[in-house]
């Protein structure tokens, strides 16, 4: 159906197209666990995990849709069918893995309202990708959103050390810092391009 | 708590809170991916705030009356499958109106869903209040992120395109700030209204 | 809300109660919903795609989509993807097609539309579907009067033995173009305005010798 390329799809959500900074997806956690490089990194690591769930479950609902033709029930089966395999990934993790769980434990239940993960499947059915394509998608969109939330807790563990007004402290000066990281990613732009 | 020594607050106590005290996006920092996402024209910001607030206004209504008939078990499980509901019929009715506007929200009209905002107002009032009080809790969290969308999408165009509602205000050799239609634009006005937002509080606290 | 509830064992009966009533619910005012405004936005969508191929292929007055299918063109069915609009003009009269391409740009997927005159064998218009170019720079490719010149009359001509195009149609830097096969770019949007010059050049190279062998497809207007 969608004739790009693997590289070019990876390429483009994770650096051109960045989730965070050229979509503002998944804004909510980057404002709040990206205060720490090492939560901000095992925050990534959950959500890149939960995406490619997700982005796997939702190629399945798209395609059961399209054979029944109800494309209006898209929305209501992908946020109930993230939520549940949110809350299943948790016990099977906790199940198996009891030190994994430790380190991603508190970040799984946080994920469900990432509008970074509905972002994703949403965007790959309207791109179209198949199976393979949508699984680089949802790697390539981890890893942008892990590189940015990794960048920017880096950035204001430094800022915590410099003096700056009492006024822009918080969240204003994170914008800001993403609204230049935001900027110096455009130059990515044309990567994918011939 | 924040009725700790005050009488107890009015209705339109509940819409004035949203409008400025606990503005959603200004004060409590909630919602912000279609904040800075569609917020690059005026008429989108608008467009997306409305659907926003209608969205809120009518699961809130809902919820609050269900709010007896919902076990507390699977209350997160019901209010996300009444705001899904909402949101889908926004959807189609946006898509009704104008295939052109759809089209320049995108997907971001289904990011209604996870907006953070919605879903704290049905678990924090909506479910439980009696209906009048939630119908203006959510007109007023509705209107104050309306009215922040709004700053935002009217800074950001005639900043960066030069027009306001698609009118062009000034003359042909207005150099537009290009980066404000970026999405880093996005970014940095929010940053310099929140700014304006703590300076006022800091005013205020101080006189 | 009342504590002295769940002192004693939870009882799965309201919950599915509520579960199954709020879900039967949902689903009726979407399914509703759905149903008040298909005809509408389904009709909005029709008029929209009509303007935009009206607007690459002038001069014509009736379209009709069609479809590619086991080696011949056929009128497209209800769920056939990779649609060819055919252009007919007052008196019925084949005259061209329009044809979707996308390609990768300088931000994203780029998706256009263009207009290809079967007469003049050139392609005769040009209308950008969906792009996220950088706005002020790369979405110049909608916009500048020098870059849309190109499509009035990009000449996309056959070979003598009609089996493939002449000329592929190439990007050219801006101010170069030589001949009339040739995209002048944009200064400032280089790489999205030589995208667009690919996306084209590849597109027709495929389709334009497989819709002239088959133009006769076309012109069978009369099967319903």
């Amino acid at each position: 159906m969608n004739p790009e390329s693997l590289t070019q799809i990876f390429i483009n959500a994770c650096l051109i197209n960045n989730f965070v900074l050229a979509y503002f997806l998944g804004i909510c956690p980057f404002l709040g666990v990206s205060g720490k490089v090492d939560t901000a990194s095992k925050m990534g690591g959950a959500v890149t995990f939960v995406m490619l769930i997700s982005s796997v479950c939702a190629y399945g609902i798209h395609a059961l849709l399209v054979a029944i033709d109800a494309p209006f029930l898209q929305l209501i089966s992908y946020i109930v069918v993230i939520a549940s395999t949110v809350q299943l990934v948790e016990m099977i993790i906790k199940k198996v893995s009891p030190a994994l769980f430790k380190a991603l434990g508190i970040f799984l239940p946080l994920i469900t309202t990432n509008c970074a993960i509905l972002g994703l499947a949403l965007f790959q059915t309207n791109k179209g990708y198949d199976l393979l394509q949508s699984v680089v998608y949802a790697l390539g969109a981890g890893a942008g959103f892990s590189l940015a939330l990794v960048l920017i807790a880096g950035l204001r563990e430094q800022l915590d050390l410099a003096e700056v007004p009492e006024v822009i402290k918080g969240t204003v000066l994170t914008l800001i810092v993403a609204g230049i990281l935001s900027l110096a990613f455009m130059g990515f732009s044309g990567l994918g391009g011939q | 708590m924040k009725n700790k020594g005050k009488n107890i607050p009015t209705s339109t106590d509940e819409f004035i809170k949203g409008l400025w005290k606990e503005n959603p996006v200004f004060v409590q920092v909630l919602g912000m991916c279609p904040v800075l996402a569609v917020s690059n024209t005026a008429l989108n910001a608008l467009a997306m705030g409305m659907a926003t607030a209608f969205v809120l206004l009518m699961s809130n209504i809902l919820v609050s009356l269900l709010r007896n008939f919902i076990p507390k078990e699977v209350r997160i499980a019901s209010y996300i499958l009444i705001i899904a509901t909402f949101v889908t019929i926004t959807d189609y009715a946006i898509q009704a109106i104008s295939v052109e506007l759809h089209k320049s929200l995108g997907a971001f009209i289904s990011l209604i869903v996870v907006n953070c905002l919605i879903l704290s107002r049905a678990e924090a009032f909506a479910s439980k209040n009696k209906l009048g009080r939630s119908i203006m809790d959510a007109l007023g969290m509705g209107t104050g992120f309306l009215f922040a969308l709004f700053c935002l999408g009217a800074v950001r165009e005639v900043l960066g395109s030069g027009s306001f509602f698609g009118v062009s205000l000034f003359p042909l050799d207005f150099q537009e700030w290009v980066v404000m239609i970026l999405p880093a634009g996005g970014f940095f006005t929010l940053a310099a209204w929140l700014l304006i937002f703590n300076l006022t509080k800091r005013k205020e606290a101080g006189a | 809300m009342n504590g002295e509830q769940t002192i004693e064992r939870p009882n799965s009966f309201p919950m599915f109660r509520a579960m199954v009533g709020i879900g039967a619910l949902c689903g009726l005012l979407i399914v509703l919903t759905y149903e008040g405004t298909l005809p509408r936005v389904l009709r909005l969508k029709e008029e929209a795609l009509q303007k935009a191929i009206f607007r690459v292929l002038p001069g014509i007055s009736q379209t009709r989509a069609f479809t590619f299918k086991n080696g011949g063109f056929a009128p497209a069915e209800e769920g056939d993807a990779d649609l060819i609009y055919a252009g007919y003009d007052d008196q019925g009269q084949f005259k061209g097609v329009a044809l979707e391409a996308s390609g990768q740009g300088y931000a994203d997927v780029i998706r256009i539309l263009y207009g290809y005159d079967l007469e003049k064998q050139a392609v005769v218009g040009f209308y950008v579907l969906e792009s996220k170019e950088t706005p002020g720079l790369g979405d110049k490719i909608e916009k500048d009067p020098n870059f849309l010149e190109n499509f009035k009359a990009l000449d996309v001509s056959l070979s003598d033995d009609l089996k493939s195009v002449k000329n592929i149609v190439v990007p050219v830097k801006s101010g170069t173009k030589a001949n009339p096969w040739e995209v002048d770019g944009i200064t400032g949007a280089t790489i999205s305005s030589r995208a667009i010059g690919n996306i084209i050049g590849k597109s027709s190279a495929e389709w334009v010798p497989l819709i002239y062998g088959q133009r006769s497809d076309f012109e069978k207007r009369e099967i319903e």
